[in-house]
């Protein structure tokens, strides 16, 4: 008896040992999140090292941090009306917002993609889709502010966009729902043989950065998830995933999960040139916007688009071409090389790989296994690569080191698995928090990704952050990636849901970041560019204030002569030519935003006073020592009033 | 004497260069501009160093009631000073090709430079006048009435040379290229004095 006494108190002893042991570890793993903490501080004053453009989601918008900090620095307004800037609320930049529904102040925001030469970023322009109605926005990174967007016609949920290929010849957007092309009232039910898609191929003036819709591909009636061009070898090709193979037109939860294998589209883009200039495409009636942000005159422009030229695939037996993917395959990615295709199958156990070379030799081979609506269809032997097996559960999307790694997101274990490109061996895996949707490694989807750093885009926070009622902001999760090992160094919120990021080095673009507009250059046609060009006009009910702003006072800050049920246009020029120094003004009882105006640049809004009174607009951005006295008055009077306009600044 | 009427005539050309580099520049710093704004004071005219510095500085210096920068047609320093320097230097340039040719003695050399020398201190007088009127005779409605410890009015004059501390400005006042070339000038036509002299000695 007593030997198991001391047998069970040796036990304790030993056990206790272990406890200490693992506290001692604990105080290592102190030591070493101190090391994290350096990783990542960038000092008062330091900058970071890149450009982090995080999608914004459901909020429309593109935000701006640095990494590694992590810091916001921005966000740019691009499909939804941003009250902060005036953004869709002033009437130079109501027309950024037009369709061919009308006036749409939101839209989802996914996949942001900066432009390439010969395969590397180039950090001329960013480019985003607009997933709900489906638009393509050009982002100007000198003002970092929206440049251009174009609607995309015959597409429903603009998922498989916005990405660019290694020259930016295009911008390349898919659509993930299919719909009836054109557009008709049919049953929902003849679903199958009805319902389209189509693929678009937006040509990029390389001067400009003008989008044009040059051509777009028309598919079968599945859903294209998501893309990348080839880069590399594969330069010419872009690749499509596709789910709901199966054409369901209901629940699709289901009713799209029963084919074993759904497809990646390889299309051959260099061809589809070919057969327009062949003048093989055919003209299409649609409908759809193009508008565009003039930095001369400081306005938008709305057009409409009558027609659009289409290549059915169908038609065309060399066009594309499917390669059998296990499960609902959903990120679709090319490694540096432009040899590997990824299809992350998110309902498959493992990760399939295909081969550029080998598709290619199946091509040539006509190694067919059948086909679909007219498309090739290749076996999947003959085109794989090969294959991760077990990496985890869910994989969404993979990004690459450009050392040979690849790093995959898994939704559903909640993990980024770091992988070896051609040996298909597990290297390292760390969890991320939680429920991880698309990483980004800075120039992770070029030909010359940057392996320092990887972000994972978290859709659930939960006990991350101090709670703050039943909804939180998603998380990103930075991770060093210079070592075998990944490692996690920091937690910071988003804006919206960041769908996917683009990063690049600093360098390439904060020296040509604007500092002013110059005045000189200012071509709005109601800019007053000094004091002496201030005035009031009317024209019947319409009265336009040329008005400007300087440290500290508006002229005239004194406006007499308006009359209730009057159309006032506040046109207010910033004369300032300083960096960092916008105005803002507001008018009490305007339906409408603030405006912000940085320097050098004129903007509009709209006041319909409908009370007789003295009202006051003052200046919203605080920018002197006596911006609390940058404030003016105007006087409404009745309807039928006679007092005629004056305006006026201390008396003069 | 050859050797000595060359330096006089590079000497007396180097005065040229003030038609293309400033004589002077001004720049002031604050928190809020780690860049400073900076003018160039050149013997024609003041300009900013950033495109739109001079347009910043005045509509900073509005809050304590400073005049604008005088532009050229404002101060008659700027039509007379291209005239006095250009007249110097074709002056030292004649006598320089005069005592090439021997006509003309190396202790004219010396009266040239001592000119010279005169009207240079003239014109920091004048200037150091311009500065001080310019930082102190403030419009008496300015937005900003600032007074030191003892009550008088502040003035708010950058230096001739060197720092000071105008409220929340850092102001620095040096010598620019032009002056530094019509030194070196100065220089070699003490030097063609002394060559040529001692040329004529032996």
């Amino acid at each position: 008896m007593k030997k198991y006494i001391t047998l069970s108190l040796v036990s304790c002893l030993v056990g206790l040992t272990f406890i200490s042991c693992n506290k001692s570890k604990q105080n290592n793993k102190g030591a070493l999140s101190s090391n994290a903490a350096e990783k990542v501080y960038v000092a008062p004053g330091e900058y970071d090292e890149y450009y982090g453009f995080f999608s914004g989601g459901f909020s429309g918008q593109l935000s701006v941090y640095g990494l590694p900090s992590g810091r916001l620095f921005k966000v740019i307004p691009v499909f939804s009306q941003d009250p902060e800037k005036g953004y869709g609320y002033s009437e130079e930049t109501k027309p950024m917002l037009m369709t061919s529904h009308g006036f749409i102040p939101w839209d989802d925001s996914h996949h942001p993609d900066i432009s390439q030469t010969n395969g590397e970023l180039d950090g001329r322009w960013i480019f985003i889709n607009g997933n709900n109605t489906p638009r393509i926005a050009r982002i100007d990174l000198e003002d970092f502010s929206t440049a251009e967007i174009i609607e995309i016609p015959n597409s429903a949920g603009n998922h498989s966009s916005s990405f660019v290929t290694e020259n930016t010849e295009y911008v390349v957007a898919g659509t993930r729902f299919s719909v009836p092309i054109p557009q008709r009232d049919i049953p929902i039910k003849e679903y199958k043989g009805n319902f389209k898609g189509s693929l678009s191929f937006i040509k990029v003036d390389q001067q400009s950065g003008e989008m044009d819709l040059a051509f777009q591909i028309q598919m079968p009636g599945f859903n294209y998830d998501l893309s990348h061009p080839g880069r590399g070898k594969s330069h010419g090709w872009f690749f499509f995933t596709t789910y709901n193979t199966e054409e369901a037109h209901s629940l699709l939860e289901v009713n799209a999960s029963q084919n074993d294998k759904d497809f990646i589209a390889a299309v051959n883009w260099k061809k589809a040139e070919e057969y327009i200039k062949a003048g093989k495409g055919k003209k299409m009636p649609a409908k759809y916007a193009h508008n565009k942000f003039d930095n001369a005159t400081h306005m938008a422009t709305h057009t409409m688009k009558e027609e659009v030229l289409i290549l059915d695939a169908s038609e065309f037996p060399d066009l594309v071409y499917l390669l059998p993917t296990p499960k609902s395959p959903h990120g679709c990615d090319v490694d540096p090389s432009g040899e590997y295709i990824i299809g992350n199958g998110k309902l498959s156990a493992n990760l399939t790989v295909h081969s550029f070379t080998k598709m290619l030799d199946a091509i040539e081979k006509k190694k067919f296994d059948g086909e679909a609506y007219g498309l090739p269809i290749l076996k999947f032997e003959d085109v794989l690569a090969g294959v991760v097996e077990q990496p985890g559960l869910g994989p969404l999307h993979t990004e690459f080191d450009g050392k040979g790694n690849a790093y995959t997101t898994f939704f559903i274990s909640s993990e980024v698995v770091k992988w070896k490109l051609g040996t298909w061996e597990i290297i390292d895996r760390k969890p991320t928090f939680y429920s991880v949707g698309h990483l980004m490694i800075p120039g992770g989807n070029s030909r010359k990704p940057d392996g320092k750093y990887l972000v994972a885009m978290n859709k659930i926070t939960k006990d991350r952050y101090l709670p703050v009622g039943p909804d939180l902001n998603h998380s990103a999760q930075l991770y060093d990636i210079s070592g075998d090992k990944m490692e996690l160094l920091l937690d910071f919120p988003t804006i919206g849901e960041p769908h996917y990021a683009a990063a690049i080095k600093a360098d390439k673009i904060k020296d040509k970041a604007r500092q002013i507009y110059k005045l000189d250059e200012n071509k709005h046609p109601y800019a007053a560019k000094s004091p002496a060009e201030t005035k009031v006009t009317r024209n019947g009910k319409e009265v336009h204030i040329y008005m400007t702003m300087i440290r500290s006072h508006f002229t005239p800050d004194n406006i007499e002569g308006i009359k209730v049920g009057d159309k006032v246009y506040f046109h207010v020029t910033n004369l300032e030519q300083d960096f960092d120094v916008p105005h803002g003004i507001s008018m009490l009882g305007a339906n409408t935003a603030e405006l912000l105006v940085t320097p050098g640049k004129t903007e509009t809004f709209v006041w319909e006073p409908k009370q007789v009174g003295v009202w006051p607009f003052y200046c919203t951005d605080f920018c002197s020592a006596l911006h609390q006295e940058m404030q003016g008055y105007v006087r409404v009077s009745p309807a039928d009033s006679t007092l005629p306009l004056s305006w006026s600044l201390d008396d003069e | 004497m050859k050797k000595s009427s060359i330096l006089m005539i590079v000497g007396a050309g180097l005065l040229l260069s003030l038609f293309y580099f400033p004589l002077w520049n001004i720049e002031l710093g604050a928190p809020q501009y780690p860049i400073p704004l900076g003018m160039n004071i050149y013997i024609d005219g003041i300009k900013g160093v950033g495109e739109f510095d001079l347009q910043n500085i005045d509509g900073l210096n509005h809050y304590i009631g400073m005049k604008t920068i005088p532009k050229p047609e404002q101060m008659w320093e700027f039509t007379v000073f291209p005239l006095v320097v250009a007249s110097m230097a074709i002056l030292g340039i004649a006598l320089g090709i005069g005592g090439y040719f021997n006509k003309v003695k190396p202790s004219f050399f010396l009266v040239w430079l001592i000119v010279m020398a005169l009207l240079g201190i003239a014109g920091m007088y004048d200037f150091n006048l311009w500065l001080i009127d310019y930082g102190s005779d403030l419009d008496p409605h300015a937005i900003m009435k600032m007074v030191d410890a003892q009550g008088n009015p502040l003035t708010y004059e950058p230096p001739l040379f060197g720092h000071r501390k105008i409220l929340n400005f850092d102001a620095y006042s040096y010598p620019h290229l032009g002056a530094y070339l019509m030194g070196l000038g100065l220089l070699l036509t003490f030097l063609a004095f002394v060559l040529g002299t001692k040329s004529k000695k032996q």
